[in-house]
């Protein structure tokens, strides 16, 4: 195997002056004659580094993932290796057709037809007019818009010039994929349809980095994933390591919070949780909306008369999602399992916390922050954006129909 | 696999190919061969800017003769029948559409380069190809409009019986003295304004002024001969005597004026790839 990639020491630093979108003549006249210098002295000016010291290697036909929060330089990474912008430090070789996939439409020109949007496009992209030729019929399919293939597309709706757009994105087959997260807008129908696209993509033996914060999506299409935190490479490996590393540390939970109440009275401890049937290859991974079983394993030392237990789930951002309390009950010495079933669990792809108690009167015998966390790792239903997700992750069939008969003299509310 | 192989043959950059990502530092990277790989992208932005302008206009192909044929009539009209400007013995319609046709050309180019960058700056921030597609798409899309005017020229010299002359073969040669001008121009104006935006309120009186700086209202044998040379310097002076000469045979434009020119000319588009190249670096970064 050859590297399709190498990266060695690779920084990028923004001068803060030139994130400012533009500068106008008069500005520059105004200092010009005020006698200061055209542009403020280099020490004078702010700068980050929006990535430092970058180095790694992806291998030909490797698929991977770069996570990380907002801000991280993960995009900033992305957009150095596909040349958008000129690094600062350090260098990258590329061997291989490169194509880059920061975001889909770009070029679109709500003037012209999709049709002639699709040839754009393409070629914007790096596809040859031959190549695009080739491939127009199996593009206006995937993207559903046959029948105003001929329209200007400033007639589309929204969700038909995604379609479109992420049609051309899908049939753009460079050697080495650089995508951005361009996968999480869409409706979920035509995400499952690119997603399948993509890991055909990969499975051909196309080199793919990419961006998500899905880690549902980086666990299905990815071997290995860097966490870019900082600018920087925080890890670099398997899959499922560094996702596991990355959920912890976004919910800031550290190894050692178990039972840091320290109150707690002999007598009873938790030691174990697990999801019963979850068909997943981890104990602690929910694939499903449900049913579901939690299990919690529970050791007692003396007998307990009058027990109270408590059980809540916590997200991420330790927001209380759902609990449950049960008096009277009633434990010899020994080894217990609690098990609590649930019809449905509706939870939003991403990391969840357990947290069982059990007391005595108003004594407690022992707290416990279940380890590790609860992975969610069901389908996202939730809306495309950031903001409007909820906390319930629930799919929904929605239907609009005409009520006939009705008079119109004011546009229906739905 | 197979198929995976027959994308890959018509792929344009070879399989093997290594690209070097580093910080930027040669202070001139003009690459032909890039430029060359691009060339079917530059084909799609001119295809789309002529595509977009036809299909927001209301008359479309036809302002491309209206708007040098109503300046001619005005500039005939004025400077020609009034202020009696001398004409190298031409019809003042023929003498003024001659040059009225290249500098239409120009000054829109110029319109169509400024802005093009800051236009495209969400294209630019995306994706990347050699940046200097950008104003060659602006500069080349404007010689479809050229063309349609040509044919009213041609109407207007039949109409004034005025025999084509030998001369005429040497017009590619002039056209192509306006284009690398527009370009060169072209060049500076579109990194200036993706820096500073007023750069495109300043280039309407730009235009204005070029057009009295240029042999448009009255011929360059007005311009002392002691003073061609400086007068040369600006390229359009060479391409619109040139056309002139090239489609009347009349009014052979001095040696002087024309080697002035076509050094104009280098020393524009050189600067203009030159400063291009450094603000291309900030480009992204800035826009």
């Amino acid at each position: 195997m050859t590297a399709a990639i190498h990266v060695e020491s690779l920084g990028k630093r923004y001068r803060i002056g030139e994130r400012q979108p533009y500068f106008t003549l008069r500005d520059l006249l105004a200092d010009l004659l005020r006698g200061t210098a055209v542009r403020t002295p280099k020490a004078k000016r702010k700068q980050i580094w929006a990535l430092r010291d970058v180095s790694f290697e992806v291998q030909e036909g490797e698929v991977v993932g770069l996570i990380g929060r907002n801000g991280a330089g993960k995009t900033t990474l992305l957009k150095v290796l596909s040349r958008v912008t000129a690094p600062t430090a350090g260098w990258a070789e590329i061997r291989g057709r490169v194509g880059s996939l920061l975001e889909v439409g770009t070029g679109f020109h709500p003037e012209l037809t999709g049709r002639e949007n699709v040839y754009l496009n393409g070629a914007i992209l790096g596809m040859g007019k031959r190549e695009i030729e080739r491939k127009f019929d199996e593009i206006v399919a995937f993207g559903e818009v046959a029948d105003f293939i001929d329209t200007p597309i400033r007639h589309y709706s929204t969700g038909m010039q995604m379609r479109l757009a992420f049609a051309v994105a899908a049939y753009f087959e460079p050697e080495i994929l650089l995508v951005d997260e361009v996968l999480a807008v869409g409706d979920l129908a035509f995400q499952k349809k690119c997603l399948g696209k993509m890991g055909e993509v990969a499975q051909a033996g196309r080199t793919i980095v990419f961006i998500s914060h899905q880690m549902n999506q980086i666990r299905r299409l990815c071997q290995r994933v860097i966490w870019v935190d900082g600018g920087r490479i925080r890890a670099d490996g398997p899959v499922g390591e560094v996702v596991a590393a990355y959920e912890s540390a976004v919910a800031g939970v550290t190894a050692d919070a178990r039972h840091e109440s320290g109150k707690t009275v002999e007598g009873a401890r938790f030691c174990g949780w697990e999801i019963d049937h979850c068909g997943e290859d981890s104990p602690h991974q929910l694939a499903s909306l449900g049913p579901v079983t939690v299990r919690f394993h529970l050791q007692t030392s003396r007998a307990i008369l009058r027990g109270h237990h408590g059980v809540a789930l916590f997200n991420a951002d330790r927001q209380l999602m759902w609990a449950r309390a049960m008096d009277g009950v009633h434990l010899e010495p020994g080894s217990y399992t609690i098990a609590h079933t649930l019809p449905y669990l509706p939870l939003r792809p991403g990391p969840f916390f357990w947290q069982v108690s059990l007391w005595e009167d108003k004594e407690l015998l022992d707290l416990w922050d279940c380890l590790p966390e609860m992975i969610v790792t069901t389908e996202n239903f939730q809306h495309a954006r950031d903001e409007w997700n909820g906390v319930l992750n629930l799919p929904c069939e929605t239907v609009l129909t005409e009520r006939k008969g009705d008079r119109v003299d004011q546009p229906a509310r739905i | 696999m197979a198929t995976s192989q027959a994308n890959t043959s018509t792929m344009r950059v070879p399989s093997a190919a290594l690209v070097r990502i580093a910080p930027r530092r040669r202070w001139f990277g003009l690459d032909g061969r890039e430029l060359w790989a691009y060339r079917e992208l530059l084909y799609f932005f001119v295809w789309r800017d002529i595509k977009v302008r036809y299909k927001q206009t209301a008359i479309g192909a036809a302002w491309a003769v209206l708007q040098p044929f109503l300046t001619m009539l005005v500039f005939s009209l004025f400077f020609g029948k009034l202020a009696k400007i001398p004409s190298e013995g031409l019809p003042y319609p023929v003498f003024y559409y001659c040059a009225l046709l290249p500098w239409t050309y120009f000054a829109g180019a110029l319109q169509n380069a400024t802005s093009v960058v800051v236009e495209q700056q969400r294209v630019i921030t995306k994706v990347y190809f050699p940046r200097v597609v950008l104003p060659i798409s602006a500069v080349m899309s404007g010689l479809v409009d050229f063309a349609i005017g040509l044919g009213m020229l041609l109407v207007l010299m039949v109409y004034y019986d005025i025999a084509p002359s030998p001369t005429m073969l040497l017009l590619p040669c002039f056209l192509l003295l306006a284009v690398f001008t527009a370009l060169g121009v072209g060049l500076w104006l579109s990194a200036l304004n993706a820096l500073y935006r007023d750069v495109r309120y300043v280039v309407p009186f730009l235009v204005q002024f070029w057009l009295f700086a240029s042999p448009v209202a009255y011929p360059s044998s007005l311009v002392p001969e002691s003073w061609r040379w400086l007068y040369g310097l600006n390229p359009m002076a060479g391409v619109i005597e040139g056309f002139r000469w090239a489609f009347t045979g009349q009014g052979q434009p001095s040696g002087t004026l024309l080697a002035a020119s076509f050094a104009g000319v280098v020393l524009v588009v050189v600067g203009g790839l030159i400063y291009y190249h450094v603000m291309e670096g900030t480009i992204a970064d800035v826009v």
